[in-house]
């Protein structure tokens, strides 16, 4: 099997893990949820890294930099926002 | 090989953060597991970077790799800690953007390094990842703006459907063009500017209420774009983190949907929440507004036996968490059952009521959600609205001409007595009447949230 078919195969099988699990949230979840999911795409930050360490020429190297600026603030701050919602969530004492 | 690993390492982290995130108990560990694994793929990372032709990476571009991370680390910091919890969704949808704008970014530079050896598959994956995340970011900005209230109401001008429908299929056709082997920077830019404003129109149109829906959908996008970003420069650990957030960010839109009762077509689609003022009140229903007097309804509170308080948006703006919780607790001082009823979409996103009140040291177990308060409604004596409108809007099981028609709602008019707090008679985030407050078992407390909150927990102390 050529290496795209295998990364696709990947791919189809992630979607349905992502279906399963989150298929039964109670709605009080959504909010901290989105925001969790959110910053997991701020994986993102290393294919800026990538993209920014083979950069060749001013534009490249422009764009390389702010992909990386904005795939950290999505990373860090995603994380940290998603942290401070959640440490709020406490059971009666 | 040892780079592979913690990239399998890191994307099993992921999927148990994702797991542990989707119940109350573990969710703040989710997403500590999930950050551990980000932290894990970030220094895999490092062995893989290398400049255009395979060598080492140069002295200067190691400090703008770090100059870059740590610029980003203060803005996200910042953001996050700065932001106050009424403004999350705002927040979330800049990051959203953020992530969106760099998968554009990436997939543009990679674009450029296309020879004519590569293979038709990354480029396309390439289009994909470059159209998708620029959508994303436009669409989050313009879902930022209407969040903050520069413009809720939604936008809409004659063949609205018909531009964004051509525009698309421009960016397809330039896709094309640049599949075929046309590489030139201009191009590229023509392409992320078509696809940046094709983002900005697709959500003009839709209402300010409607945007929580709007960001999960642009976040899910925003997973997709990373995917194919992952796809294009051969890296599994950005398929899968991807791709997960692709699909589930899918699920929690249509589960977001399903608790307003529209699909997802109609919510995209129908400019909701524009005020038709022609049938607005084709049928108004009859009755007069009952205002009470704070130490009227301090006395109903006190002799209930059982309180359901209905906390909405309006109790956020007013900064009334904390005055709420104190009401509850002098209540349940005096022996009356009190519990909080949560509507699905109640607040600006689901479940951000949930995080306002536990902001305010409320206990998630003493939050009930819908489906479990409207059975037992009839016997709450008092039901106390909070800045809350179109949630407990009857119109909704009644009115088939209102636009909220099919919602489920919190039946707080079944309840003994209905005590709303309102600023003013204005409308709900929907823009329409409610007939609740007509309704003779309904009393209103007009007033500032707080200011009456405050009065309230004095009166029931005294009393």
């Amino acid at each position: 099997m050529p290496a795209e078919m295998l990364v696709f195969f990947i791919f189809v099988l992630s979607i349905f893990l992502g279906f399963e699990l989150i298929s039964k949230v109670p709605s009080m979840l959504h909010t901290p949820l989105m925001s969790g999911t959110n910053a997991i795409h701020g994986i993102i930050l290393i294919g800026g890294m990538m993209a920014l360490a083979g950069a060749e020429g001013f534009i490249q190297h422009v764009a390389g930099f702010l992909a990386v600026v904005l795939g950290a603030a999505n990373v860090f701050g995603g994380f940290m926002v998603t942290d401070r919602m959640l440490q709020m969530f406490k059971r009666k004492k | 090989m040892i780079t592979s690993l913690a990239f399998l390492i890191a994307s099993v982290l992921f999927i148990s953060g994702i797991k542990l995130l989707a119940s109350p108990k573990t969710a703040r560990r989710g997403n500590l597991v999930a950050g551990l694994g980000m932290l894990l793929a970030l220094l895999a990372v490092l062995p893989l970077l290398h400049n255009a032709h395979g060598g080492s990476v140069s002295l200067w571009k190691w400090f703008l790799l770090i100059t870059g991370i740590l610029l980003g680390l203060v803005i996200g910091a910042a953001g996050a800690y700065k932001v106050k919890m009424t403004a999350m969704p705002q927040m979330v949808a800049l990051f959203n953007g953020a992530g969106g704008g760099a998968a554009a970014l990436v997939a543009a530079i990679e674009f450029a390094h296309v020879t004519r050896a590569s293979s038709l598959t990354f480029v396309m994956a390439m289009l994909c990842a470059a159209l998708i995340g620029a959508v994303s970011m436009s669409g989050s900005v313009i879902a930022f703006l209407k969040l903050e209230g520069r413009f809720d109401q939604p936008v809409t001008y004659p063949a609205q459907k018909l531009l964004n429908a051509g525009l698309l299929l421009l960016c397809l056709l330039l896709a094309v063009v640049m599949a075929a082997g046309a590489h030139s920077v201009m191009l590229m830019v023509l392409f992320l500017l078509f696809a940046l404003t094709l983002g900005v129109l697709m959500v003009l149109p839709i209402g300010g209420a409607d945007m929580p829906v709007v960001i999960s959908l642009l976040n899910s996008f925003t997973g997709l774009a990373v995917a194919a970003d992952g796809f294009a420069i051969n890296n599994v650990a950005m398929v899968i983190a991807g791709t997960l957030v692709g699909s589930s960010g899918t699920i929690l839109t249509l589960a977001m949907c399903r608790a307003m009762n529209r699909p997802v077509s109609n919510v995209l689609f129908s400019a909701f929440g524009k005020v038709d003022a022609s049938a607005a009140h084709a049928n108004s229903a009859t009755g007069s507004v009952k205002p009470v007097q704070a130490d009227e309804a301090a006395l109903l509170l006190g002799m209930a036996a059982r309180v359901v308080i209905v906390p909405g948006y309006g109790l956020a703006v007013a900064q009334a968490q904390h005055q709420v919780r104190q009401l509850a607790d002098e209540l349940a001082k005096k022996g009356v059952d009190v519990s909080f009823a949560i509507h699905p979409v109640a607040g600006r996103m689901p479940g951000h009521m949930n995080v306002l009140l536990a902001e305010a040291d409320v206990p998630y177990d003493q939050l009930i959600e819908m489906e479990e308060i409207n059975p037992e409604m009839e016997r709450v004596d008092v039901c106390l609205v909070i800045g809350a409108n179109d949630v407990v809007n009857p119109a909704a099981h009644e009115d088939k001409s209102s636009p909220i028609y099919g919602m489920p709602i919190i039946e707080a008019e079944k309840a003994g007595t209905v005590i709303v707090m309102k600023r003013s008679m204005g409308k709900g985030f929907a823009g329409i009447e409610n007939a609740l407050f007509l309704r003779d078992n309904c009393r209103m407390l007009f007033g500032d949230a707080k200011a009456s909150l405050q009065e309230l927990v004095t009166l029931v102390k005294a009393g």
